[in-house]
């Protein structure tokens, strides 16, 4: 399914498509005619992505068919395995944590997983964790520091989940305790919003020494669509919201929020996840590679700074 | 129905944002008895009838908690901005400067240093009368000073949450508060001054999932609306009824995830007694070296030469000199 603005690249890329066919069913050379179309396609295609509106990229942070965590994980890291549960309430599917290596180096990994099919989503509970998820986060920070393993996290969540069981076991408390855990690590940590930063939720897992964001995914203290519910009354005004918000990764970075924008295929991840992922790879690899020689002492004092100076205020005369 | 939705919403409801009450009397929303405005006030404003705890204006609950004349104003120093030239229905400005003059206050929060029955203290107050007691640049900062402050000049840390969360208006930058006022902690635990969080009605959101839960202790006032997510949003999201009390201070007391809910009239001497218990061990262990250097778990982020860091990419390349 092509997302709205999509339609005319779509239209584009299905007669190129019958274009050729055409040409192999009834053997002509029809060559010329269909570069000069994927030429129009190919420009078509980055001038509708260089100019989308806030909430295109968020439909656009959401499409289906872009690469989800797992997607990343095999190819960004080696060996990833996967480390279950939380020792205490049971297993989020919605927070995948486990070991991988890095070139030479060990590897903590947690990663928000939506699903990329109905199935798959309602197991993941499209990426919104219950506490579970998060105490699971908190085991294997435990884990990274007693082992001297650099932690990276993938966040793609609408946020963490708001249900009766949720609020029960503390989805406040143990979110507060894993931005705080994480802002202890004595390890380099790095995050990279592929998807949806939703809130708190994604908060909880980004206390990073690096935080990157892929060109078209968003980070938001409250998703379009509530804002809009809460502050037009209407959540049709989400596009609106979306404008009011500054959620994309430019104004993210204008925002100091996040420290670097990896450029997306063009087109978008979902159009070329191949290399999607290897523009996260390389981010990540260098990203790490420039945390390597610091002291403990060091990354949690960058990390606390970075966070601390975060917001603007103005001081009183 | 249309007309009946009218009358309802013209009437004051415990949902609005003013937590002052105006008019001489006043219906208690607990028991629905005619209540005096000053039987109220003198009483805490708690219900004399039922205990129904109303929400308390600033002023009242530093007046309350602190020594009399201990209290020292240490908040206003910095103000509010609109960072993202936010506007829904109307501007963020103009929404700033109603709160601004409604409140006398730059933003929704008020610190200062108090003592409690003789005990040093930070206190950091939440005006849940200022658009919410929402969360932006100006509590995060305001808090994160209060805290790191507290910890220079030897004080325990108290705060008083009544939040709606973050403050949209600010986008991320509100969000990443959530994060700063976590780090600023820090101050205090690396000198193991006690921090006490008191939640009171309501503690929602970003606010709840951040410094408010991250106390040593953390309490809450009777009947208190405490939650990461509100009510209606888990209501949408689960379309069934939600259980009898559920995330009240009661409920959530039940489920473990507080020390203690403490009624009005006994929070001022249960806070002091908590914060001299707490210092007393450290000061009785003050000779021994062993439990000194035992440290807790919480991280030094102080630098080999001791001094703070000014910036974090100047640090890690200080480190890299080295």
């Amino acid at each position: 399914m092509p997302l709205p603005f999509e339609k005319p690249i779509d239209d584009l890329e299905a007669r190129i498509r019958d274009m050729r066919a055409y040409a192999d069913e009834q053997d002509v050379d029809l060559s010329g005619e269909i570069a000069a179309l994927e030429q129009r396609l190919a420009s078509l295609t980055r001038e509708t992505f260089a100019k989308l509106d806030r909430w295109q990229r968020v439909q656009v942070a959401r499409a289906a068919g872009r690469p989800t965590a797992l997607d990343y994980l095999a190819r960004v890291v080696e060996d990833f395995s996967e480390l279950h549960g939380d020792r205490a309430l049971g297993d989020d599917p919605a927070l995948v944590g486990g070991l991988a290596r890095l070139g030479d180096h060990g590897l903590v990994v947690l990663a928000q997983q939506k699903g990329r099919d109905t199935k798959e989503n309602i197991h993941r509970n499209f990426g919104m964790a219950h506490p579970s998820g998060y105490r699971k986060a908190l085991r294997l920070f435990d884990l990274a520091d007693k082992f001297g393993l650099p932690v990276l996290s993938l966040i793609d969540t609408p946020g963490a989940y708001p249900g009766i069981t949720a609020e029960e076991q503390g989805q406040a408390w143990v979110i507060a305790a894993s931005i705080q855990r994480m802002s202890r690590l004595r390890v380099p940590a790095v995050s990279v919003v592929i998807g949806e930063g939703g809130s708190g939720g994604a908060l909880a897992l980004a206390v990073a020494n690096r935080v990157l964001i892929l060109e078209h995914a968003i980070y938001s203290v409250i998703s379009p669509e509530s804002c809009a519910a809460i502050r037009w009354r209407d959540a049709a005004e989400a596009p609106r919201a979306a404008e009011a918000l500054k959620l994309t990764a430019d104004d993210l970075l204008e925002q100091g929020v996040v420290d670097s924008v990896i450029p997306e295929p063009v087109g978008g991840a979902h159009k070329d996840p191949d290399g999607a992922v290897e523009a996260v790879r390389v981010a990540v690899s260098e990203a790490f590679a420039a945390l390597r020689d610091h002291s403990s002492e060091s990354l949690m004092a960058q990390r606390h700074e970075r966070f601390r100076r975060m917001g603007r205020v103005l001081e009183a005369a | 129905m249309a007309l009946e939705r009218w009358f309802r919403r013209k009437r004051p409801t415990r949902g609005d944002d003013d937590a002052s009450p105006t008019g001489l009397w006043l219906k208690c929303p607990g028991c629905h008895a005619q209540i005096y405005r000053k039987d109220l006030i003198g009483n805490l404003y708690v219900c004399p009838e039922c205990g129904f705890h109303e929400r308390m204006p600033v002023e009242a609950r530093v007046a309350m908690l602190a020594d009399e004349g201990s209290f020292e104003r240490w908040s206003g120093a910095v103000m509010p901005s609109d960072a993202l030239g936010f506007v829904d229905t109307e501007p963020y400005t103009e929404r700033l400067q109603a709160a601004q003059s409604k409140t006398d206050r730059p933003d929704a929060i008020l610190t200062g240093a108090a003592t409690l029955e003789g005990e040093p203290v930070a206190l950091a107050v939440m005006d849940f009368g200022f658009l919410g007691g929402s969360m932006g640049s100006v509590v995060g900062e305001e808090i994160a000073r209060a805290a790191e402050r507290a910890a220079d000049e030897d004080r325990a840390f108290v705060s008083v949450a009544a939040s709606g969360g973050a403050r949209m208006q600010e986008g991320a930058l509100s969000l990443m508060q959530m994060a700063k006022t976590t780090v600023a902690l820090e101050a205090l635990a690396r000198r193991r001054l006690p921090y006490v969080s008191v939640l009171t009605d309501p503690t929602t959101g970003g606010v709840t999932a951040s410094f408010a839960t991250l106390g040593d202790l953390v309490v809450a006032e009777p009947g208190a609306l405490i939650c990461f997510a509100g009510p209606r949003v888990i209501q949408q999201t689960i379309k069934q009824d939600l259980p009898e009390g559920f995330q009240r201070a009661e409920f959530l007391l039940r489920k473990g995830m507080l020390d203690d809910v403490i009624a009005r009239p006994a929070l001022k001497s249960r806070l002091a007694g908590y914060v001299r218990v707490l210092r007393a061990g450290l000061a009785s262990c003050a000779g021994s070296a062993v439990v000194r250097d035992a440290a807790l778990a919480a991280p030094s982020l102080d630098h080999d030469d001791g001094a703070p860091a000014s910036d974090g990419e100047e640090a890690l390349q200080r480190a890299t000199a080295v």
